[in-house]
Order: C-alpha cells, then structure tokens, then sequence
C-alpha cells in the first residue's frame, strides 16, 4: 500500500532498532512514556517492544479517550437514552465501556435504548435533521483530535437552528493530563514512575500544534518528541529521545514535521474557542478531578448542551475495588499487576475501560502482546 | 352453459411487494412458491411437492462413508452488494460449510422469511441469483419454505440453509485434527467480501472496486483432497464472520495448539488493505466467503499447494504458518515490521450483518 508501507519498513526498523541499541549507555536505563492511546496499539500491533534494547522501557499513558471516560460520564448517556428516550449517537468504542448497574451504552441498546454508533460527528446531525420529532444527543468524546468536528456540528447545528440536537460534551485536554502526571507523588516524590520523556501526541498536535508542549520540556526538564503513529515514526522518535537524554537537552522535537507545525491548526482551534470553554474540573477515570482539564459548551451555544437541556448533575462513580485502571493509566502499574486482568477482565468482559478500546494498555498487551508472559514450544 | 378456463392472474413481479398473504399457507403462499421459488430451483426433487424430499442413498454412504449435515442463516445487510447478494451467498456459505468437512455436498434446504412490504421484484432477483448459484455448483434445493413477518419485524429477507453432505470412507477432515509441524494454507487474498459489503452501508458509502469472493469451494476440497495422500489434510474452515483470525484461534482452540504464521505470506488486495486502513480494520479479522483455511501434514503441503494453484479459486493460494506445541493456544504473528505480536479471537462486532 502505497504511503502507508513506506511507514512500517521492517528493514528500516531493524536500522533504528541497531542504532538504539548502539547509543544507549550501558549504565542506565530510559523510560518514556508514550502518551497517546494511538502509539500504545502501534507499539503492540508492530511489536516495537521486541525491537528495542533491554535498557529502553515503555510505559503507556492515559492518552486513550475511552480509557479516561468516568462511569459517571457513561451513566449520563445511558440516562438521557433509556430515561429521556433520546437517540443517543457516539463513537464504537464508546459502546462498550463499562458502567453501572452492570450497563454499558452497549447493554443499554439491548434493553430498548436507541443508540447510534456514527463514524463522524456529522452523521449525528443528519439523523437530527432525518428525526425532527425525537432529541438526538452526540455524545461526544475524545481528546483535542476530536473537538473541531464537534465545535463544527455545534455552529452548524445554532446555523440551522435544529431545536431537538445537543452534545453531552465530555472533551478532554491533553496538556492538563500531561501536567497532572507530572505533579504526581509518584512522578515527583517517590519516584515510582520514572519518566526520561515523552513520546508526544500525533493527530493532538496536529491540532494544538508542538508550542504547548514547550512549558513542559522547559518547567520539567523532559524531553518531548512529537511523533505520528506509524510504527516507524514511533522507532525514530524514541532514537530522538535517547540522543536528549544522552546530550542532557530537555526540549521538543517533531518528528512527525509531515503533519504537526508549532502553530497548529489556527481555524480548529478557532472554531473550537467559539464554541468551548474550560471547565473548572473534570473527573477522569484513573487521574481522578484534574482541574481545568476538559472542555464545556459555552453559554451562546446553551441551546446545545445536552447537560442544559436535561438538566443533568454530575454523580461520581468509583471503579471497581480491584481494577487497576487507574494506577495504570498514571503508568505506576502494567496490566498484567492487575488482578482481573486476562481472567475476570478480558476485552469480551471489560470490567475496567483501560480493557475496551485497542488503544488501551490493557486490551493492547491483551490482544497483542500477552503471549510474552508465557513460553511457546515451537515444534521441532 | 359456457365453463370458463382456469386461470389465476400472475404476479405482478415488477411492482408487488409481499403482503400477509404470501405467507398465510392458502392460495397466495401456493402462488408464490409455485411462480417464484419452484420455477427457479426446478428438479425432480422439489417437483415431488411434498413436505420433505425423498432422497436416494448416495454410493459413498454404502462404502462406509458418513453423512455431514451443516446449516446457516443469513441476514447480510444490505441484501444486494459488488460481487452477489444474499441468495448466492446462502448457497456458497452452506456449500462450503459442508465442503469444510471433507465432504460432497449433495442437497440444500432454504427457509425464506420475508418481511411484509419486501418487492417481489427484489425477491426474485434473491431467487434467482440463488438457483443459478445451486446449479453452478451442482447441488440443488430439494426442499424449503417461506413465511411472512409483519413489517418492521424482519429487514426485507433473511434465508436459513441446510446443507447435507457424504464424506468417502477415509476422509478425517475437523478442526480438532492440526497437528504439530502442520502447514497453514489460505487458498486466496482475505478480506474482499467484508469490504465489498461495507463500501454499501449507508453511513460510509465509499468508492471502491472490490467485489465479494463470494464462491463454493467444494471442488477446490476434492481438488485438495485428491492431490493429497489419505488422511493429509487434517483440518478445512472458511474465515467467515471474524475473518482469519477468529478461523485460526477456533482450529488453534479445538486442536490444542499454537501457531506461528507470517504477515507478510497473507495474501491480500491492496485495495482491501487500504480500505481497512482508513476505517480502522484489521483485514485479519474481515470477513471471506469463498476462501479457506487448510492444515496439512507437511509433507503433503506442497502437493496441496500445487493443486490449489491449478484451479482457478486457489490461483492465489499461499503457505502462511505452522502449527506448533502451545498449551496456550496463541496464534502469534510475526509482524512485517520485524516484530512478533498475537492474533487473537475478534472481540466486539466491528462490521455487523455481514453473512
């Protein structure tokens, strides 16, 4: 495939693999976290993990959007579908995330609720403007990837004055997570999570541009490298990271040039700012209330907000006791520390939503990587 | 006094739609059989118009050979999409159930039910489609039945088959049977029919030239199986529903083994490849319906291979793996980027009604 193969070379992998290899130091070890959901199912699916040097470890972070979404967040959806009988539309993986009363939006639909799964934002307008007599609610998730088509279907929608459209906006930032596991106890006090650097977001910063992840490398003194997600970029960015921590430089670096400019993409994040505000805080599954951390529908778009028009209240919900979600998306803990990890918690049966998306840590060892825990006789 | 000729108006094909009646067993049902269903699938069997056909022995049975019996529902959406439609591929999909055993199939079932409101002229073009494929492949429907469910209740057309079949003495094909150094064989490019039906659905509608693989597969077996010494080629499956993947973790689970396969010894279109890539699908896991999966004893592998080769729906049939000793049953995949990473069951439904 054209393009696309160009990207996933092994040849070229097995160059980056050596050159790793040939430039860590022998006296230390080098653990970066890749933040996005989107390289963790790289690194998986391409099997990266056998690629590198012992010395590199990769710990996985909480930029997975269904992975970061409370039970309390879910609730709401189900709510406004089985209560308020509203279509209510979102994206697949949305579907199977765990919430309470054993639901998930998935579960719902069995009982009765009308629920859409759409592969754009505009696909939910269009089954507003097919169901003039019904509310229909975008359930809208996802990190700053996600919210310019939300922000667009939102202006679209005040446009042509659809009385019986909103969005249950659960929009999420990047930065403020990133922040947030820096300030952590575990980052800063104790130790636990050793952090040399970022593997930094692909399509993120497509959006919000390489600038904001300056604050870090400078106030931090982590080196971030920007880096799409075909497995070869995810190679060259940590070959980048190592030769920072080798020189000492803490600074950001774009690898993925082909897409990302230090700007970003002005007229997103114009629509964006139209039509979003911040929300003082925001609970995230695993990171806990991280203040200032997500997005709500301003007041000139109230029309459009769902938790206006249904007058919601938000209700927090604590995972299950033995779900490691949390721990793992803070990268203190690996699936496999995780209890009901490949037992109780398959991708069949998520009990925790690290276990539901491909992009989450769980489900990607899962469904990729787990043969590595156990040995396989290949036959004489 | 004048004795008028009998005469019942035919239906009107091109503008009636199925109402209640078509199902209600009385003259209309009769009618719709008669003008619809028997005059496509028309043979000595289902002219006997009874409620079971009455079958001869097939001579294997008498040398110690075993019947196979195999059936199969489908609800694919939408009914029509590149390549065939719904009525072919209830004949490919329980030819090759049967097939999938090592067997000849020799008869078929069809039970029609329609949803009140479906366009007789749609309904045709199911049958038809589904008698030409019937005679293709030489094994006829010798018995069915049609019910109507009220509008709203059904999605225009579901068909259910049955498939019955003889497997000759000798033949010990099943999916419990992969051995340890057996070869993996697929006998073509994966993921065509799952694309083709997906480039149809409404909310992605997008341009593409692939068609369904959609094809019976029985004469590929007995090519296989004549080319093979007795008893090599252990197991059969077509990668339906789940794809490749799924077909492979479900031998690996019934023989209690492993297996080692290579990404890049996967056939497969470009085209496919690059349609999964930009809706986010492993075409691992898309579905085939003229494709099959084989474990044969190494040895025989590259006779099986050659034979697959010569007929015309193995043209592109390929050496993928092998089986190994795993108490763990992983179907590991060595990666075309240089790393190894698990194959593993579908999990989630991420292409409804797709057979």
């Amino acid at each position: 495939m054209k393009y696309v193969d160009e990207f996933r070379d092994g040849a070229l992998a097995r160059g980056i693999a050596r050159r790793i290899a040939a430039e860590v130091r022998p006296d230390r070890r080098y653990s970066f976290m890749e933040f996005c959901g989107g390289h963790t199912h790289a690194i998986s699916r391409y099997g990266i993990a056998e690629l590198l040097p012992e010395a590199v470890h990769m710990i996985h972070g909480p930029g997975c959007p269904v992975c970061v979404l409370p039970i309390g967040r879910i609730d709401q959806a189900i709510g406004i579908a089985l209560d308020q009988r509203a279509i209510v539309c979102t994206y697949g993986d949305t579907m199977r995330v765990p919430a309470s009363d054993s639901l998930s939006l998935m579960k719902a639909k069995a009982r009765g609720a009308d629920i859409r799964m759409v592969y754009s934002a505009a696909d939910s307008l269009k089954i507003a403007r097919e169901n003039p007599g019904r509310e229909v609610v975008f359930f809208a998730i996802g990190f700053e990837t996600t919210t310019p088509p939300t922000a667009l279907v939102i202006q679209q929608a005040a446009k042509e004055q659809l009385a019986n459209f909103s969005v249950l906006c659960c929009h999420v930032l990047t930065p403020s997570a990133i922040t947030h596991i820096l300030e952590s106890a575990e980052v800063r006090q104790y130790g636990t999570v050793p952090i040399d650097g970022f593997v930094g977001p692909a399509h993120v910063s497509i959006v919000i541009g390489s600038g904001p992840y300056e604050h870090f490398a400078e106030e931090y003194r982590k080196p971030v490298v920007i880096a799409g997600f075909e497995p070869l970029d995810v190679m060259q960015a940590i070959l980048m990271l190592v030769r920072q921590v080798n020189e000492g430089r803490a600074e950001v670096e774009n690898q993925f040039a082909r897409a990302v400019t230090r700007e970003g993409n002005l007229a997103a994040q114009r629509a964006v700012s139209d039509v979003f505000e911040l929300r003082e805080r925001f609970e995230w599954r695993g990171l806990g209330e991280v203040p200032y951390s997500a997005l709500k529908i301003r007041a000139g778009y109230a029309a459009f907000d769902a938790e206006r028009r249904f007058d919601l209240h938000y209700k927090p919900v604590p995972d299950h006791k033995q779900c490691e979600c949390g721990a793992i998306l803070r990268g203190v803990k690996k699936p496999t520390d995780c209890k009901l990890f490949g037992n109780v918690c398959t991708p069949e049966n998520p009990m925790g939503s690290c276990m539901v998306s491909s992009e989450g840590a769980c489900a990607a060892h899962y469904s990729y990587g787990r043969f590595r825990d156990v040995k396989v006789v290949v036959a004489a | 006094m004048t004795i008028k000729k009998d005469y019942v108006r035919p239906l009107d094909i091109k503008h009636g739609r199925v109402d209640m009646n078509h199902g209600a067993g009385g003259r209309a049902s009769m009618q719709l059989i008669e003008e619809v269903f028997a005059r496509a699938f028309d043979n000595e069997f289902l002219r006997q118009g009874n409620d079971g056909a009455t079958l001869p022995v097939p001579p294997e049975l008498l040398e110690g050979g075993r019947l196979v019996m195999s059936c199969d529902g489908h609800i694919v959406s939408p009914l029509f999409f590149p390549g065939g439609d719904i009525g072919c591929l209830a004949v490919h999909g329980t030819v090759n159930d049967v097939a999938m055993m090592g067997a000849r199939p020799l008869y078929l079932s069809a039970s029609f039910i329609l949803e009140e409101g479906f366009p007789l002229a749609d309904l045709k073009r199911v049958v038809d489609s589904m008698a030409a494929a019937s005679r293709e492949a030489g094994v006829p429907v010798v018995t069915g039945d049609t019910k109507v469910v009220e509008q709203g209740k059904g999605d225009g057309c579901f068909i259910a088959t049955t498939g019955v079949g003889v497997v000759p003495r000798g033949v010990a094909v099943g999916g419990a049977n992969a051995r340890p150094g057996d070869v993996l064989i697929v006998s073509g490019t994966i993921g065509e029919h799952g694309v083709a039906v997906l480039s149809q659905r409404e909310s992605l509608e997008f341009e593409t030239a692939i068609v369904s693989d959609t094809a019976a597969l029985h004469t590929l077996v007995a090519a296989m199986l004549s080319a093979a010494p007795p008893g090599a080629v252990h197991v059969l499956r077509d990668p339906t529903r789940g794809g490749l993947g799924t077909t492979l973790n479900e031998i690996a689970r019934q023989s209690n083994i492993g297996m080692l396969i290579e990404e890049a010894a996967i056939p497969m279109l470009p085209q496919v490849e690059a349609a999964c890539e930009l809706l986010g699908l492993d075409p691992l896991y898309i579905a085939n319906e003229g494709k099959l999966v084989a474990a044969v004893a190494a040895e025989a592998a590259d006779a099986v291979l050659v034979a697959m080769r010569a007929h015309p729906l193995g043209a592109n049939a390929a050496r993928i793996g092998t089986v190994v000793t795993d108490e763990h049953r992983f179907v590991q995949m060595q990666t075309r980027f240089g790393g190894k990473r698990i194959v593993d069951w579908l999990s989630g439904e991420p292409l409804p009604r797709i057979c």
